[in-house]
């Protein structure tokens, strides 16, 4: 016996009113990062060693810009899903939780900005 | 509600570890200290564009024994996580949950890991050797 609505099946929504939006955005964000930090990671060994002009001169490759932006905006939208199920498991107290999941959110968006302004300087900068 | 009393499942204290359970609270642990750890990127990127300075003190940083620590402690989360996440696609996706596979897949995860840690660090101590 269906105890959904005609609607909500037709919207695809469940109780979180979202559908599986945010299950579908972590594995599809988490494909975009495993050649994305195999990528990074391989791109870092590379620049150890290496003085500061040349480190700079790494970010100015329209490529390389794009691909650590892409890099971050991936890496901190797969973390905050990721930590709000785990405060989601393990918070319990309801206030304390929308609280903890709006504080990581917020975290990840300044974090994430911050890392993109920082690749953005480097790539357009002088 | 009285929800305090409910028991647990699995009950943690009687439950035997496995392989099994124990690379799945990994992969949650390990994607959390990612999370943690990308304080380290942030800090790196802003560095390298606010400029040489700034640049140099982080790259003393990461090169401290401290950094060094964290370093290799966020190497083995990255590529632990990312090879146990490729796991949970295949899972995702309908395949591999025979225990035998589930097993099979859980011991590649660990091989491949240690693999990538191993390769990743190889080749960084060369880079920092030859320059």
């Amino acid at each position: 016996m269906a105890l959904r609505s005609t609607i909500g099946r037709v919207r695809g929504l469940g109780s979180a009113k979202e559908g599986v939006h945010h299950w579908w955005a972590q594995r599809m964000t988490a494909v975009a990062l495993v050649p994305l930090s195999l990528w990074f990671v391989c791109g870092v060994i590379r620049l150890i060693g290496v003085d500061y002009a040349t480190a700079v001169a790494w970010f100015k490759a329209p490529l390389v810009a794009t691909l650590t932006v892409l890099l971050i905006v991936a890496t901190f939208y797969h973390a905050a899903l990721g930590l709000q199920v785990v405060l989601e498991d393990y918070v319990h107290d309801e206030g304390h939780k929308i609280a903890s999941i709006a504080i990581v959110k917020g975290l990840a968006a300044l974090l994430g900005l911050l890392a993109v302004i920082s690749v953005l300087k480097l790539a357009f900068g002088g | 509600m009285a929800q305090s009393a409910r028991p647990l499942s699995p009950h943690l204290q009687i439950y035997r570890p496995q392989l099994t359970s124990m690379l799945s609270i990994t992969h949650r642990l390990a994607g959390v200290a990612l999370a943690v750890g990308t304080l380290l990127l942030v800090y790196w990127l802003v560095a390298t564009a606010s400029g040489p300075a700034a640049y140099a003190h982080a790259q003393a940083f990461i090169r401290s024994w401290f950094g060094m620590l964290i370093l290799f402690g966020w190497s083995v989360a990255l590529f632990y996580h990312l090879c146990n996440g490729v796991r949970h696609l295949f899972w995702d996706a309908g395949y591999g949950f025979e225990l035998k596979t589930a097993y099979a897949s859980g011991y590649a995860v660990l091989i491949g890991t240690a693999a990538l840690t191993l390769v990743a660090w190889m080749i960084g101590c060369s880079m920092l050797g030859g320059s």
